[in-house]
């Protein structure tokens, strides 16, 4: 994607909205704004505004319209428009906007002295111009023609009027093609060819035009139409159109054009067949047809009775109709509350089944789950006045307490847990994020709940759960503990998190396993059977566990460190960085780190398991995971095209070295004078054969006794808190799906961030990997020289060494991002880590480690044990002595 | 194509070496007379219909040697541009009292004495500009009055821009070297001033350097009529602005993210004049000389400043502590960026192509 496509909205036109029109002509400016401010909130960047219709005082409607919208905020933060073919109405338009405008347009259309004077004042009112392709001859029909135009007014704009390049805007007219005459036939091809042209020679200037006439001979077919606009599009922003006059709503992904109809619009568009028009019609009345009658039969749950249409709507996540639907079942019900308890319910009890039986997934869940949130909005007010009257009763099947821990600031997991639980008529108390042991306890008791839920993300929040079984035990909870997240397991629960627990301590490896998890906890019936089954569980688990300790050996960290690693060239090949120092990256362009986006781990948030992009093709995900990905890609292109985001990003490489043998210490400068950090490494301790080596990442940089200046790099990355802020948003209109969503995009965009970077720091910054040429998949894969740990890897599990990272970066200052005190980083969607450069540095697991190594470790850290052994609690090859 | 005027390449040089220094606050000074209804009649306007008390301009008339007191005292505190006493000197403004047929000479004298004063205080070194004042008037193009039609405007785009061409044309006359719209809080406003100024521009045959001052009213960090700053840059950046920045309304402290975020993205100088803090419950300014340039002197070690002088509530005493804030720190390095198309509603949108 290079450079953002701008959508000009083209609803406020006279000449193309007949609704626009007819308010316009009865004076209706009020409800005219609405027509602006509802394109801009559809994504409108700029909107256009046309008065041109023969019956109207133009200049009036004109002047009036934009003082109306300067009154409205929504409205007028986006720049106009001014469209018309009469200079005195553009004129009236210029006169009455306070932003940068553009006019639409000028042309040679009356000579150069008429074109020359007009681009003057339009300079002097401070706008930009579109320029149609129109000359003394007519219109341009031909490249050729279309480009010569363009250059001649170009020439003349720069030259002689002294309007800036990127400042103009050139339409090469797009016409209608399959109309029956060969001349139009190759209309399409030719706007795309002058584009290519126009942007060649003219690279800062702008290239736009109208859509609609492209499909005029289609006008009544709206599948073709879109299939049309999308695939011209498609063509055309390739060859550097980056603006249009579009109806955003009527275009179609170009992914999910049917084969069938894009090849014969693209013979249409690209002329590559004489007979390709004969063959778009005879086909487009195939598509036409289909669509009418999906249409009809998408609409035939409508004739349901209510009930039924309000499990429709459930099952298949369509809130459209829902508070409609809801408001008919209140009306015509006793209470409120039937309305829920009946059909509501039931619905879900029905998504829940299909869930349940593997008919479902998770992501169409979360959206039966805002149908049912909105229904229950909407019932809540007329309830709460039934309660006054004393008629409710209890609502729920029991109530759930969620949080992610202190020091922790990971939720989507737990919200998808939240979301999934409310469908199976739980009520969920959700405390947020780096929520401490003592508001946990408090706000279970007061609320009287029946299961707490932890989630977290980090390794240190496996200790805080911990810290919160104890914190249980001690106030004498009774009620059943849940454990979530990416870094826990069954293993860990088993031996870490149940034996502090008096009670129950369930560990719901995902969440489409919470609600049979819960469900069977709170059953008297259940429980008993449950319980004995997953104490038998842990103690098998626990006792081959502590057998595997016993096992296995280590060696000495002496023997370990003799047994470093040294790679093949002994450092004698090392590139110095082209760039060395701190690069910061502000506001960097979205559009850019969409091509980066690594998908699988995206569909995994949403439990869809499997690889992008196969997924979309796998016999039983296929519909679940297509419909997720034309949610998110929908929603991606807001995220780039409107800026919900605001990523930024700092890197540095520094003088380093190899010291005390595991760590790597970083200088201000190529002297070495001065040691501004210390990246303390750990070293594998298990026995190895003789050919394999016990590496610690320090081996990777060149050690200060070689006397060979080599270098590191750091980085922090980060997408901002707009995703949580966005999540905010949604959540406030009961809509969680996108809540969820956006903060898993935030997620991934933060990861594409991070691997983007890397590769301009490969190829560029640092620079020794000059002539890499990767695809996504390969960079996916980490097919490139290098590697880019982050503390609380597996090859440098202590989180705490990223406090150094931050601080050499400034990180606060110059992104935004801190630490949490269990270090996990703020915002959530932030990536941060360590560039190694050297060809034959790799990934790597630290595995256990021994108590030498630890003591040594948390001496050279000024740490006292205890804490070095609280950080590394995961890799201890030991039990520490209790205190 | 039309020349520049004699003083631009000067004023060019001069602000390429050092963050050059505004005035303070006139009305301030003015207040601090107590000047009376006599005062302000002078021996011109005994006669007159209306009260006149509050028509700062016009003592540019009646009282001309107390504001070239006032001028010389900005002078002697540093200020390497003054700006005459000419801020409601339009048709529009000097209709509240009655007075718009004085327009052209309250505008001739105002530049004529700012600028006999600024030759008399000039060194090689140390040249003085004059920078003809011209403020927002009292009426906006972009806001009805009328709450219950939105649609309804009191004055439109070319009213206002034949009267401040009017104003253009005098100051031209009485010796100007620079122009400063000043105290923008409708855009639309200031569009209609550089058209006036481009036209007035083309009938002398000079071009002036042209700065560009909005003013950010509150802590919504807009201008009245809601746009961002960097909004307002775009719509002012086709005047090809020698300076644009900020004044009035807030203090330093207040003013400093906003002028941060100009900085960033503006590739022209950067002129920020703040008010001596926020007023009190009295409407007076108690900022002291010693905080502002404090603020000032911070802004300037951040590399923040071209151009930096006072507004409401700033005095001779605050100039000077701000020039000894500043001296010898360079002027903020004007940055160049990659073209795009900057167009602006109430917030900014920059397509790359």
């Amino acid at each position: 994607m290079k450079g953002i496509f701008i959508n000009i909205g083209e609803r406020t036109n006279v000449t193309g909205s007949a609704r626009f029109r007819k308010l316009i002509e009865s004076g209706d400016y009020e409800s005219a704004v609405e027509v602006a401010r509802h394109q801009v909130e559809n994504g409108a960047q700029i909107i256009d505004v046309n008065m041109d219709e023969g019956m109207l005082d133009s200049e009036y409607a004109m002047t009036r319209f934009l003082r109306m919208i300067a009154a409205e905020p929504d409205v007028a933060r986006v720049p106009i428009m001014i469209d018309s073919s009469k200079w005195s109405v553009i004129e009236a338009g210029l006169q009455n906007v306070q932003g940068k405008a553009i006019v639409n347009s000028i042309s040679l259309k009356e000579g150069e002295n008429l074109f020359i004077e007009q681009a003057h004042k339009i300079k002097e009112y401070g706008a930009a111009t579109v320029v149609m392709a129109f000359d003394e001859k007519g219109q341009a029909e031909t490249a050729k023609h279309k480009y010569e135009i363009c250059s001649r007014a170009f020439s003349l704009l720069t030259d002689k009027v002294g309007f800036l390049p990127e400042d103009i805007i050139f339409d090469p007219n797009i016409f209608a093609v399959a109309t029956g005459i060969s001349e139009h036939n190759d209309y399409a091809l030719s706007f795309i060819e002058a584009t290519r042209l126009i942007k060649d020679s003219f690279p800062h200037c702008h290239v736009s035009g109208g859509l609609s006439n492209l499909s005029f001979s289609f006008r009544g077919n709206e599948p073709v139409r879109r299939a049309m606009h999308s695939a011209f599009l498609f063509h055309a922003k390739k060859a550097g159109m980056n603006m249009g006059i579009v109806n955003a709503g009527q275009l179609d992904l170009y992914e999910n054009i049917p084969e069938e109809l894009l090849e014969s619009v693209e013979d249409v568009l690209l002329n590559r067949r004489s007979d390709a028009t004969d063959r778009l019609i005879e086909i487009a009345e195939s598509f036409k047809g289909q669509s009418t009658k999906n249409k009809q039969k998408d609409l035939l749950w409508r004739e349901k009775p209510t009930s039924e249409r309000i499990s429709y709507a459930l099952i298949h996540g369509i809130n459209e109709f829902i508070i409609q639907d809801t408001e008919e079942l209140r009306l015509i019900s006793s209470r409120a509350l039937d309305v829920i308890e009946g059909p509501l319910m039931d619905g879900m009890n029905e998504v829940g089944d299909l869930f349940g039986a593997g008919k479902m997934f998770l992501p169409q869940v979360v959206k039966s789950a805002r149908v049912m949130k909105q229904a229950v909005g909407h019932l809540i007010p007329f309830m709460e006045s039934e309660r006054e009257s004393g008629e409710n009763k209890k609502l729920h099947a029991g109530k759930i307490l969620l949080a992610t821990v202190k020091g922790d600031v990971h939720d989507i997991g737990k919200n998808i847990v939240g979301v999934v639980l409310q469908c199976n008529d739980y009520e969920v108390i959700d405390l947020g994020v780096m929520v401490t042991a003592s508001k946990i306890l408090d706000i279970a008791q007061k609320e009287k709940v029946d299961a707490i839920g932890l989630s977290g993300l980090i390794t240190p929040s496996l200790e805080e759960m911990c810290h919160v079984a104890d914190e249980m035990t001690r106030e004498g909870f009774e009620i059943p503990l849940l454990i979530g997240g990416a870094t826990t397991s069954r293993l860990h629960t088993a031996v870490k998190i149940d034996p502090s627990y008096s009670n129950l301590v369930v560990h719901v490896p995902d969440a489409s396993k919470a609600v049979g998890v819960v469900n069977d906890l709170l059953s008297e019936e259940r429980r008993p059977d449950f319980s004995k089954k997953l104490i038998e569980s842990y103690n098998k688990l626990r006792k081959t566990h502590s057998k595997g300790q016993e096992s296995r050996s280590l060696i000495s960290i002496s023997d370990a460190r003799a047994n470093c690693f040294i790679p093949d060239d002994n450092f004698t090949h090392l590139i110095t960085p082209n760039e060395p120092g701190q690069h910061k990256f502000n506001n960097y362009p979205l559009e850019k780190l969409v091509d980066f986006i690594d998908w699988s781990p995206f569909f995994r948030t949403w439990d869809l398991v499997g690889k992008y992009p196969d997924i979309l093709q796998d016999k039983s995900l296929s519909h679940a995971a297509t419909q997720l990905f034309t949610d998110a890609t929908t929603m991606l292109e807001k995220i780039v095209n409107e800026e919900w985001f605001n990523p930024s990003g700092v890197i540095s490489i520094w003088p380093a070295n190899k010291i005390n043998e595991d760590d790597i210490a970083v200088y201000s400068d190529q002297e070495r004078r001065e040691t501004i950090g210390i990246f303390h490494m750990l070293r594998q301790q298990m026995s190895r054969g003789k050919e394999r080596q016990n590496l610690s990442l320090a081996d990777f940089i060149a050690p200060k006794t070689s006397n060979t200046l080599d270098w590191i790099g750091g980085f922090i990355v980060t997408i901002g808190n707009e995703p949580d802020l966005w999540a905010k948003k949604f959540e406030a209109k009961n809509d969680d799906y996108n809540a969820i969503m956006v903060k898993a995009l935030g997620d991934r965009l933060a990861e594409a961030f991070a691997e983007h970077l890397h590769q301009h720091v490969r190829q560029d910054i640092w620079g020794y990997a000059k002539d890499e040429n990767l695809d996504n998949d390969s960079l996916i894969k980490e097919k490139y020289l290098g590697i880019r740990p982050a503390p609380g890897y597996p090859a440098c599990p202590d989180h705490t060494e990223k406090q150094t990272l931050f601080e050499l970066l400034s990180a606060e200052n110059n992104v935004g991002a801190r630490l949490t005190e269990n270090f996990a980083m703020y915002p959530a969607s932030t990536v941060s880590g360590l560039y190694f450069a050297h060809p034959e540095s790799h990934y790597f697991g630290l595995g256990k480690i021994g108590l030498d190594q630890v003591k040594d470790y948390a001496k050279r850290k000024n740490m006292p044990l205890k804490d070095a052994e609280r950080w590394l609690a995961p890799n201890l090859g030991y039990k520490p002595i209790e205190s | 194509m039309l020349k520049e005027s004699k003083s631009f390449t000067n004023l060019r040089l001069h602000s390429s070496q050092r963050i050059l220094m505004l005035d303070g606050a006139m009305g301030t000074m003015i207040q601090n007379e107590n000047l009376t209804e006599e005062d302000y009649r002078g021996n011109q306007f005994t006669q007159h219909s209306n009260d006149l008390k509050g028509n700062n301009d016009i003592l540019s008339i009646s009282q001309p040697d107390l504001i070239k007191k006032i001028h010389r005292q900005y002078l002697d505190s540093g200020a390497d541009i003054i700006l005459t006493n000419t801020f409601n000197a339009t048709s529009i403004s000097q209709a509240d009292y009655a007075t718009e047929d004085m327009v052209p000479q309250i505008n001739f004298e105002s530049a004529k004495i700012a600028k006999e004063v600024a030759l008399d205080c000039s060194e090689d070194n140390k040249p003085r500009f004059v920078a003809g004042s011209i403020g927002p008037t009292n009426k906006t193009t972009s806001i009805s009055p009328d709450v219950t039609d939105p649609g309804y405007r009191a004055i439109d785009f070319k009213e206002l821009r034949d009267s401040y061409k009017q104003q253009a044309l005098a100051l031209i006359n009485g010796g100007v070297d620079i122009f400063i719209l000043e105290t923008i809080f409708d855009t639309l406003n200031a569009k209609a001033g550089l058209s006036a100024l481009f036209e007035t521009f083309r009938e002398c045959g000079n071009i002036f350097p042209i700065m560009i001052s909005g003013t950010i009213t509150d802590l919504s960090g807009r201008t009245l009529t809601g746009q961002t700053p960097e909004a307002f840059f775009y719509s002012m950046r086709h005047a090809n602005p020698f300076s644009i920045g900020l004044n009035c309304a807030l203090g330093a402290a207040h003013m400093r993210p906003y002028i941060s975020e100009l900085s960033r993205g503006v590739d022209t100088r950067i002129c920020a004049y703040p008010n001596a803090g926020l007023p009190n419950e009295f409407g007076e300014y108690d900022e002291t000389a010693e905080t502002t340039a404090e603020h000032i002197g911070e802004w300037a070690d951040s590399g923040l400043l071209n151009i930096v002088g006072g507004c409401c509530g700033t005095t001779p005493e605050h100039m000077l502590a701000i020039s000894e804030a500043i001296i010898g720190k360079p002027p903020r390095k004007i940055p160049s960026f990659d073209p795009k198309l900057k167009l602006s509603g109430l917030e900014p949108l920059a397509i790359e192509a």
